[in-house]
């Protein structure tokens, strides 16, 4: 690990943050435009052409909030939660890979930014960290909302995982390996994809993800009929801002992983390999917004049944049937 | 190997860094001015009655022990799909019987009647 190495790595790792976060701000302006846009609205169009610089009024509004900390709460836990939503939000984007190889100053940078050899194990056990974060700022809060918000949070995301894992396993059994570079490279062009060799596990994927991320139509955490805003009723200012962009982080991170895993990664024809990965996980993140625009959300026993008696046994019967097949 | 694992290092530095350094800054802009009104828990409005901080029936109890059931199986699921290529016939029929005997026990479970939300 020498000089030159370290400081490619650290502009890569920050290129990459600076990236991830522009992609959260902007995707609040493009969840408003879209759903707006379902709604026969128009959104916002005040703040820059179309409402482009709406994010940086937001972040700026946000900066200069007052931060309360209600009198109840338990102080120290409250102020961790946040950090705790952020940071596994962003980190599990460092084993996605990005790109091709390139060569510069005659050394060979992967355009990944960690090409860890369990890629996929590290993936699984951050986004199960970001559970944690929910749990503590549901508690620590001391409000009624908070808490069942954070409990059902807590049920949803271990009931869905399980599902995420089986689908994951389905990858794991038609690469034969866990590393993401390998895995993009495996599917190559277009017909490898595993999304067309086993449709069925993107979906079950795919919807354990949303339910994980805790957007609609499985947003029951935060559903505001019922809870307000959930597990971050009690939070104002920057943390409430934290959360936020958490929450955007989670999606972009869905969108990356599922690309890699079953959409050939950065593959694709005439365009560099960036301006491809980019468009897929864009294509994802509209999806994202388009379910929200139009699904209405499930109750709980529906979800909580959905996902033990449909998505598992699912999940289950199809590991064994693609094993079967890849035999 | 520690080439990776320390580029993720440096990347969770910059993420922590991002998050004191935003916490930060906004410590600097914003006013403080605090009310008993302002810090009182939220509850609509009115009045909060009582702590939250109560005991109660959470029904997610034997979610959580299902949960541990079948995230060990997804655990032992990974290092056999990584090398089923290799291990062939014999490793599909024992991983049949393993899953078997645990969808078995979802199939239980649901007869009993633990997965009905009530």
């Amino acid at each position: 690990m020498d000089w030159t190495f370290l400081i490619v790595k650290l502009i890569q790792v920050i290129a990459v943050f600076a990236v991830l976060l522009t992609g959260c701000a902007y995707m609040t302006w493009l969840e408003r435009k879209l759903v707006a846009r379902i709604q026969s609205r128009l959104g916002p169009m005040n703040a820059g052409y179309q409402g482009l610089l709406q994010p940086v009024a937001d972040m700026i509004k946000l900066l200069f909030k007052e931060d309360i900390t209600p009198k109840h709460v338990d102080k120290f836990i409250y102020g961790i939660a946040p950090l705790a939503s952020f940071i596994p939000a962003t980190l599990s984007i460092a084993v996605v890979p990005f790109g091709d190889s390139i060569t510069l100053f005659g050394r060979t940078y992967d355009l990944v930014i960690s090409n860890l050899n369990v890629g996929i194990l590290y993936v699984l056990a951050i986004t199960s960290i970001g559970v944690y974060s929910i749990i503590m700022a549901g508690y620590s809060s001391n409000s009624k909302y908070s808490l069942l918000g954070g409990l059902r949070s807590s049920a949803q995301m271990i009931s869905y995982e399980i599902g995420m894992g089986l689908a994951i396993v389905v990858v794991i059994l038609l690469s034969g390996s866990l590393n993401l570079v390998d895995i993009v490279d495996k599917q190559g062009s277009f017909v490898g994809w595993y999304v067309f060799r086993n449709p069925v596990a993107f979906v079950v994927y795919f919807i354990c993800a949303v339910a994980e991320t805790n957007r609609s139509p499985f947003d029951l955490p935060e559903a505001e009929s019922e809870l307000v805003a959930g597990y971050h009723t009690e939070y104002s200012s920057m943390k409430f801002g934290m959360f936020f962009v958490a929450e955007y982080a989670n999606m972009i991170t869905v969108g990356a992983i599922a690309t890699t895993l079953f959409f050939g990664g950065w593959h694709g024809p005439f365009l560099p390999p960036i301006v491809w990965f980019l468009i897929k996980v864009a294509a994802f993140q509209v999806f994202y917004i388009w379910a929200r625009g139009t699904l209405p959300r499930l109750r709980y026993d529906q979800l909580m049944s959905f996902g033990w008696k449909v998505l598992l046994p699912i999940a289950v019967i199809n590991v064994m049937v693609t094993a079967f097949f890849v035999l | 190997m520690l080439d990776s694992y320390g580029t993720v290092g440096i990347f969770l530095v910059v993420s922590v860094g991002f998050v004191v350094v935003t916490l930060g800054i906004a410590r600097l802009f914003r006013p403080q001015r605090p009310t008993p009104q302002k810090l009182s828990t939220y509850e609509c409005g009115e009045p909060t009655v009582g702590s939250s901080w109560v005991q109660f029936n959470v029904r997610y109890y034997i979610f959580a022990l299902l949960f541990v059931i079948f995230d060990v199986e997804v655990a032992f699921l990974i290092p056999w799909a990584v090398v089923f290529k290799q291990l062939g016939l014999f490793a599909l029929v024992e991983m049949l019987i393993f899953v078997g005997i645990l969808l078995f026990g979802l199939l239980y479970a649901w007869k009993k009647g633990v997965l009905k939300w009530v």
